[in-house]
């Protein structure tokens, strides 16, 4: 069988396997968040918590304690990131907290794990001991997934009720999203790894000496614990360096199908909760349309540009090989480039870097994209749905109706919410790009001329969307980039979290007008070419002269 | 009295932080720990350790170094391929380097590149890539020339001065990988002498024009040979690069060539299920399938 070949068949049963998960884990989920009564043991926690599980609260209330919670887990991890080595130093590393963890290494790696980006500015083996990776940024990796899922929850119950002032209880939402959905999937998921050769101890590892003599310490720790919910949570955050390149990460063919499925498996199936919430499935399946479009698209186009190899040095290799194993292959190393870069994972199994200027610019473009095909947990879902509240404006300015969809009215306060939440990402980029080249801040890049551009264009797209992918080269473990990045990761998840919850009030409290003749329906293909078409052309007019200046100049 | 609300939501948020790093952060790693005791998967969870003698020579996962001491490849193993970190697990990194990285930095002729800080050379990613090809070639004995490279093992790039800055006559061309005094790859460059690549010296205002030459299109030394992987683990190598060793391993060994791709054949990954990632072999189990011979 040909590469090509095998790369389509790959795709395709990852296709074939998302379809059949939206439809039942969607439904689960939608069951989840949607049931009336309380387990048992959940009682419990809420008494714990010192909440009560029936009072829903309103949107402001909601997004305080979803502020809250973010607030004192960023504390709580930057002391815990700061204070790791007193307890269970393993591995015992030579170099004390003071010259691994800096404080502003601290407070990026904080930010980073309690935003859902897990950009990494550290390198996990040489940095953080095994407790702070499994009980400090594992435990992020669960709970900040479930914020996002538990805010898009939340928008959806905005377009679904009438005459509202709540918009559910964020605690509850928190605590089931966490017992019922991720800890069961990841526990699962994590046997698998397992399965497939991801190590899980708390020992420092294994000394060998090698067949010619040489010394080689086989690294330890509890991996697939946490690479199972590194994937599921699109967090991506890698318990080693080179992340899901590292064969104690990903072993094998298999189990890079089983990564790459698990962190599209939820943003995929939260459609589906939308259609169910909203007692109508096809707005579900429009919803899921766009995503999918907009994924295949990318997902083809990062395969094409990678098989193509052009460029020098790929020219003189006979092949993008660099920077990708062989196990992987070229072909399955891009469509895992994709994925990570579309959901707000930033996992990678090879190096974006060191890709082709077109295959390279691609994991840009997915994120400038805003991370909505399918997108992050939840995030993917709410970032979409502005979308599309943004494309039924614009349908209504062409008709000169009052724009609306789901029966609510797309008035002045709710597109305000909905262009503040769009422009937000962008601005934060842009000057951060414009802040770091001004201030002589890329010289820290590896590459040069428009590569290195690339670089500084990556990691603040990355930053801000909350992926926490990288063109690696570039040395960001400065007092400079901790900051500005750290900054960007906590404005760009924040903001847009409390204009979704802002949007969602305003929605809730609206009562449905029916649908008339002159209603655009949202679930027939027209509404779908639409959205497609306002998410790439919105992003088209913002990023086009940053990507002329970067990749397109290097790779045309 | 009642707590104000913005103190008891942040108290609510401090034990619900709590709650879930015990539940999250230790009850679950802990209990998947304990799972990875099981028969079947405790010699994974570890690592896959391979021992020979009751002692640790690897993972089966992991790849290392066939070298000797002072980096030359051993030549009755088979040889891994590059990597960015030397294979140690403490220091993973892939190059990170791009696609148009093609213009090395010469060295100070003053400076001894064997000394502690080197001489300040650093190679591109196209000089490494021909060094490379042209190393494996000749320890082959194949070919290891390839387009844009030069036969002594850099980057064929020129840095070329027009009159009129990016256009206009051709003034001065310089072959900037190649450090005098060598001699350039390429004579002449539209009437011009090429020059060497002189340490110091400012070519920015040249513009970059790697040279394709007249290299087949594919060269006998397959790609993963002369590129670093992303793990800089990599465990594997190409089919046809464990072909291409084939010959030398088995002289080394005194076997014939037959038995040794047989070998090979044995220890060759196909896809998973047919379809997914691509057919490798594990070059530690192969080299020690030898060793037990």
């Amino acid at each position: 069988m040909s590469t090509t070949t095998a790369g389509v068949i790959f795709i395709l049963s990852l296709l074939a396997a998302l379809a059949v998960a939206y439809r039942y884990l969607g439904d689960y989920l939608f069951r989840v968040v949607a049931a009336e009564r309380h387990g048992r043991v959940e009682r419990g926690i809420y008494r714990a918590l010192g909440v009560d599980p029936d009072a829903e609260q309103s949107w402001g209330v909601y997004a305080r304690s979803v502020l809250a919670f973010s607030l004192v887990s960023i504390l709580g991890l930057y002391a815990f990131l700061r204070l790791q080595d007193l307890v269970f130093r393993v591995p015992d590393f030579a170099a004390s907290i003071d010259e691994r963890v800096f404080p502003h290494l601290a407070w990026n790696t904080a930010v980073s794990f309690v935003t859902n980006t897990n950009w990494q500015a550290y390198s996990g083996e040489s940095t953080m001991t095994h407790l702070v990776q499994m009980a400090g940024l594992a435990v992020q990796n669960f709970v900040s997934a479930a914020v996002g899922i538990a805010v898009a929850v939340a928008l959806v119950r905005g377009f679904a009720r009438r005459k509202s002032e709540r918009l559910g209880n964020f605690w509850v939402d928190l605590t089931r999203i966490t017992l019922r959905i991720l800890l069961p999937i990841a526990a699962v998921a994590a046997v698998l790894l397992i399965v497939g050769g991801v190590v899980q101890n708390l020992t420092d590892g294994t000394a060998a000496t090698t067949l010619t003599g040489a010394q080689q310490h086989l690294t330890g720790g509890p991996v697939a614990s946490q690479e199972a919910i590194k994937e599921l949570g699109t967090n991506g955050g890698g318990f080693y360096n080179v992340n899901s390149a590292h064969p104690f990460e990903n072993p094998n063919a298999w189990t890079d199908w089983l990564e790459i499925f698990l962190l599209t498996v939820i943003p995929f199936a939260l459609p589906r909760v939308f259609g169910r919430m909203v007692k109508d499935n096809r707005q579900g399946y429009a919803i899921l349309a766009v995503m999918a479009i907009i994924a295949v698209a990318g997902v083809a186009l990062t395969n094409v540009f990678e098989l193509q190899h052009a460029g020098t040095v790929p020219q003189a290799v006979g092949a993008a090989l660099e920077g990708k194993d062989v196990r992987f292959g070229v072909s399955n190393s891009a469509t895992f480039a994709a994925a990570t870069t579309l959901t707000s994972t930033g996992a990678v199994n090879s190096f974006h870097d060191s890709y082709t200027a077109l295959g390279g610019m691609m994991p840009i473009v997915n994120m400038m994209l805003g991370e909505v095909a399918p997108g992050g947990v939840g995030s993917g879902l709410y970032g979409m749905l502005i979308i599309a509240v943004i494309t039924v404006f614009v349908a209504g300015l062409m008709v000169g109706r009052t724009p609306e969809y789901l029966g609510k009215k797309i008035g002045a306060r709710e597109i305000k919410f909905a262009s503040m939440y769009f422009l937000i990402t962008p601005a934060l980029v842009l000057i951060g790009v414009a802040a770091a080249m001004a201030t002589g801040n890329w010289s820290t890049q590896l590459n040069v001329g428009p590569h290195g551009f690339s670089e500084v264009v990556y990691a603040f797209t990355s930053a801000a969307n909350n992926n926490g992918s990288a063109f690696a080269g570039i040395t960001v473990n400065t007092p400079w980039w901790d900051t500005a990045l750290g900054l960007a990761m906590l404005l760009g998840r924040f903001l847009p979290l409390i204009f979704v919850l802002g949007l969602a009030g305003s929605l809730a409290r609206q009562a449905p007008v029916p649908a008339s003749a002159g209603t655009l329906p949202t679930h027939k293909p027209l509404f779908i070419g639409m959205v497609v078409g306002v998410v790439v052309i919105l992003v088209a007019l913002t990023f086009l002269p940053a990507l002329a200046l970067g990749p397109l100049a290097e790779g045309l | 009295m009642r707590t104000p609300s913005w103190i008891s939501q942040h108290l609510a948020a401090v034990r619900a932080l709590v709650f879930f790093t015990v539940l999250l952060g230790l009850a679950y790693p802990l209990v998947i720990t304990g799972l990875a005791q099981l028969p079947g998967l405790k010699d994974k969870a570890d690592g896959s350790v391979v021992q020979v003698n009751g002692k640790p020579v690897g993972s089966s996962l992991i790849g290392q170094s066939f070298t000797d001491a002072d980096g030359n490849p051993v030549p009755k193993y088979f040889q891994s391929r590059p990597s960015a970190s030397g294979y140690d697990p403490d220091a993973t990194a892939a190059s990170n380097l791009g696609p148009e990285s093609i213009e090395d930095t010469l060295g100070d002729p003053a400076l001894d590149p064997n000394s502690e800080d080197g001489d300040g050379s650093k190679q591109a990613l196209l000089t490494q890539v021909c060094a490379r090809s042209k190393a494996v070639g000749d320890l082959e004995g194949v070919s290891g020339a390839r387009p844009y490279c030069t036969s002594d093992g850099v980057g064929a790039v020129l840095r070329v001065f027009y009159t009129g800055g990016l256009s206009g006559k051709v003034t001065r061309a310089v072959s900037v990988n190649q450090a005098c005094p060598a001699t350039p790859f390429l004579p002449v460059y539209e009437g011009v002498a090429v020059e060497c690549g002189r340490f110091g010296e400012d070519y920015s205002k040249g513009v970059l024009v790697p040279v394709r030459g007249d290299a087949p299109e594919t060269s006998p030394v397959p790609a993963d040979a002369v590129t670093a992987s992303g793990s800089s683990l990599d465990p594997h190598i190409s089919v046809e690069y464990a072909q291409l060793q084939a010959k030398r391993v088995a002289s080394a060994r005194g076997l014939p060539v037959g038995k040794v791709d047989a070998l090979i054949g044995e220890h060759t990954d196909g896809r998973a299920l047919g379809f997914m990632g691509d057919p490798a072999v594990n070059v530690l189990e192969l080299n020690l399938a030898l060793d037990r011979l």
